[in-house]
């Protein structure tokens, strides 16, 4: 173990190392190449804008080659991909789409990943305007905030793990899973949660809530203090309840942050893998888009062609916010 | 003032937020500390109690036989059985029972009348006495059923356990080989490339800002298949593993990039022009303006997206299981959690430490550098997490 840890530093310090090298080596190599002596003022001139020509494709081009390695070429592989067999080698046309059709599993999945884009990001964006709004009242409102922000420190599994503590169902005697001994409290009968149909959905679900509603809350309750205060006073001095106040001038004032926390957490939902993974993985018709994609690339030595389609569908899904994303970053860097 | 006055001066309104707050701040607390609880617990506990009695103790109700009358003795008012039924210290009886339909029918140090001229007293720590004035019969001891309570126990034990025997100590040293890479590298390429996008001219510029914008939602999926193809045609090709730690530092690398790029650019592209201006007029070069100037000046952006991307590493499960696999010896602290959920499904005081040796990491992370992370996320909100 203290071997690995001592390999472990060592490949980090070399690592680090060596990129900070590629920077340095680089810029003193292109000021090699192309030097400014100051005996020639033309040839010093050129070498000058060759060198301002050249440098910014040295700072940029690890990075480069990182994001169309990882990022670009395998979106296009993909979709090429979908277009074979499970190997990847013959060409199937078109039956990788014609077996998502018409396959159950598929099927469930879409509507599950149909019902989590329902329920997860109106859930949070609300939960998280409630408590933002609350908390901004009362003199404990940064402890709840806190509170309430801490499990997106935490990753999936653990939150799977913590959740299914709290579900947890005994046959007999006394229940140790907080909601079945809510439920036996109240009289009712103990259930095992997460096998309940279709309703075991709403149970997964919970555990993204209860993860993403910090997410929301931190975003909204800036943008609420970013609201001059002019046009609360304005709307009181007119007679506004808090109720109105509320509804008509605050939550139009802030209508774009709650599009970004909603589309943020709409690509997250499409992406939720984790939990169905640990809590079910998928039994109890709990399958979801992200689940099924990961389950058929390895599923009987893997299909990589049905894998495709699948992780096409998200990517589908995906696309318009995407599309509205450059269209902001466009305008907010002026056209 | 009485409590209708102190409550019209507070205000029924401000009391049901008080109130609001609190069911939800407790509904966000509860179930991690339930796990916190647990895992501190006594395994044999965990299995019969629910966690939030830990600190009051479990009451358990057993079975236990007396002596046999040939241990009675005689004194002065008849015949007697003494002896002890607890063995645990701590212990403590509520009550006893002799019928299995009233395990808990008489309280303790009560006298118990149980016919036949039969009295039986058991005391809170466990002795008790059995009478009758004339001799017992029979060779088998008083069948008795007794409330026991148990003291709260609290042990390390389980963290031992599963630290050393379930392989979690070894999951926290690769869960840590594999971040702190994946954590550094991208910071140093990414700050490069933005400072590039922010104050260099070169045509192609707007482009790549937007492409940037643009791969930060591209979900991970889309990239699996194809690189895990190219990972096992390479490692073939050079004939070594395909799933190596600097392979999974460059995934975390590439993945993190976009994000990066976005929030560091934002951010060094808000730097006063005047700086970056004077010091080119005095004859520094763009290497020595980032270095020297820019980079310092960008602590706070490059701290936000270093916890972002220390988080999202630590806590991620897909990447590791699809670039550093499933193996024992590889598995990272997620991968390693999920894997004793599905062997260790029942094993509560097993899972509640492991669970939270995971994530006391970024606990502690994100409570001391919370200030930072609320900047980022701030920052860097197009991001799809």
């Amino acid at each position: 173990m203290t071997g690995q840890i001592v390999s472990a530093v060592g490949v980090m310090i070399a690592g680090v190392f060596a990129c900070a090298a590629y920077y340095w080596l680089s810029d003193k190599l292109l000021n090699a190449a192309l030097p400014v002596r100051g005996a020639d003022i033309f040839a010093d001139s050129r070498n000058l804008n060759r060198r301002a020509v050249i440098r910014p494709w040295l700072f940029i081009g690890p990075a480069l080659l990182l994001l169309a390695a990882y990022l670009v070429y395998p979106v296009v592989a993909t979709l090429w991909l979908s277009f074979f067999d499970r190997s990847g080698d013959a060409f199937v046309g078109l039956d990788n789409y014609r077996w998502a059709l018409t396959d159950s599993e598929f099927r469930q999945s879409i509507f599950n990943n149909i019902l989590w884009l329902a329920v997860v990001p109106a859930a949070c964006t609300f939960l998280g305007l409630v408590i933002a709004v609350l908390t901004d009242r009362i003199w404990w409102g940064n402890i709840a905030k806190s509170i309430v922000f801490m499990p997106m420190a935490i990753s999936f599994v653990g939150a799977s793990v913590i959740w299914k503590f709290v579900y947890e169902y005994r046959g007999a005697g006394t229940q140790i899973g907080l909601l079945n001994a809510i439920v036996t409290w109240f009289g009712g009968d103990p259930q095992v949660w997460i096998s309940l149909p279709f309703w075991n959905n709403f149970f997964l679900m919970a555990i993204l809530i209860w993860i993403q509603s910090g997410f929301a809350m931190v975003i909204l309750s800036a943008a609420l203090r970013g609201i001059p205060e002019e046009t609360i006073e304005a709307a009181v001095i007119d007679g506004a309840n808090g109720w109105q106040i509320f509804w008509k001038i605050m939550v139009p004032q802030i209508w774009g942050t709650i599009a970004v926390v909603w589309t943020t957490i709409t690509i997250l939902v499409l992406k939720v893998f984790d939990i169905v993974l640990t809590m079910t993985n998928g039994q109890w018709n709990t399958m979801v888009l992200a689940n099924l994609m990961f389950d058929w690339m390895f599923r009987g030595g893997g299909d990589s062609g049905r894998a495709a389609v699948i992780a096409l569908i998200i990517m589908a899904a995906v696309t318009p916010i995407m599309v509205w994303n450059i269209r902001q970053a466009n305008k907010e860097n002026g056209g | 003032m009485s409590i209708t006055q102190s409550l019209r001066r507070t205000g029924l309104p401000r009391l049901f937020v008080h109130g609001a707050i609190l069911v939800i701040a407790l509904l966000w607390l509860l179930p991690t500390l339930g796990i916190f609880v647990s895992s501190l617990r006594d395994k044999d506990q965990i299995t019969v109690s629910g966690w939030w009695t830990a600190f009051s103790g479990a009451a358990q109700t057993q079975a236990v036989r007396l002596d046999d009358p040939t241990r009675q003795t005689q004194d002065a008012t008849g015949f007697v059985i003494k002896g002890t039924l607890l063995d645990g210290a701590g212990k403590t009886v509520t009550a006893f029972g002799t019928r299995v339909q009233e395990p808990a029918a008489y309280p303790a140090d009560q006298i118990a009348d149980l016919g036949e001229g039969v009295s039986l007293k058991v005391s809170a720590d466990g002795s008790y006495e059995l009478r009758k004035a004339t001799a017992f019969e029979g060779d088998r001891g008083q069948r008795v059923y007794l409330t026991v309570m148990t003291p709260p126990a609290f042990t390390f034990d389980n963290y031992r356990t599963v630290l050393n025997a379930e392989g979690i100590g070894k999951a926290f040293i690769n869960s840590l080989t594999v971040t702190i890479p994946a954590t550094v590298i991208p910071i140093l390429i990414a700050a490069f490339a933005a400072y590039a996008l922010a104050w260099m001219e070169f045509p192609g510029r707007a482009i790549l800002i937007a492409v940037v914008v643009g791969l930060i939602v591209v979900p991970l999926q889309m990239s699996l298949i194809p690189l895990l193809k190219m990972y096992n045609g390479v490692g073939a090709l050079l004939g070594v593993p395909s799933k190596t730690y600097a392979g999974i530092w460059l995934a975390h690398t590439a993945f993190g990039m976009p994000l990066a790029i976005y929030l560091l650019r934002n951010y060094i592209a808000g730097l006063p022009k005047e700086i970056i201006e004077s010091a080119r007029v005095d004859g520094a070069s763009d290497f020595e303006i980032f270095t020297k100037i820019v980079l310092p000046l960008s602590f706070p952006a490059l701290a936000s997206f270093a916890i972002f991307q220390f988080l999202w590493v630590w806590n991620d499960l897909l990447v590791a299981m699809v670039f550093l696999g499933t193996d024992k010896d590889h598995l990272v602290l997620t991968g390693a959690l999920n894997a004793l959920l599905g062997s260790r499904g029942g094993n509560w005081e097993i899972l509640t430490a492991s669970a939270f040796i995971t994530i006391i990491v970024p606990l502690f992370v994100f409570f001391a550098l919370q200030r930072y992370l609320v900047r980022g996320l701030l920052a860097g909100s197009v991001k799809g997490g």
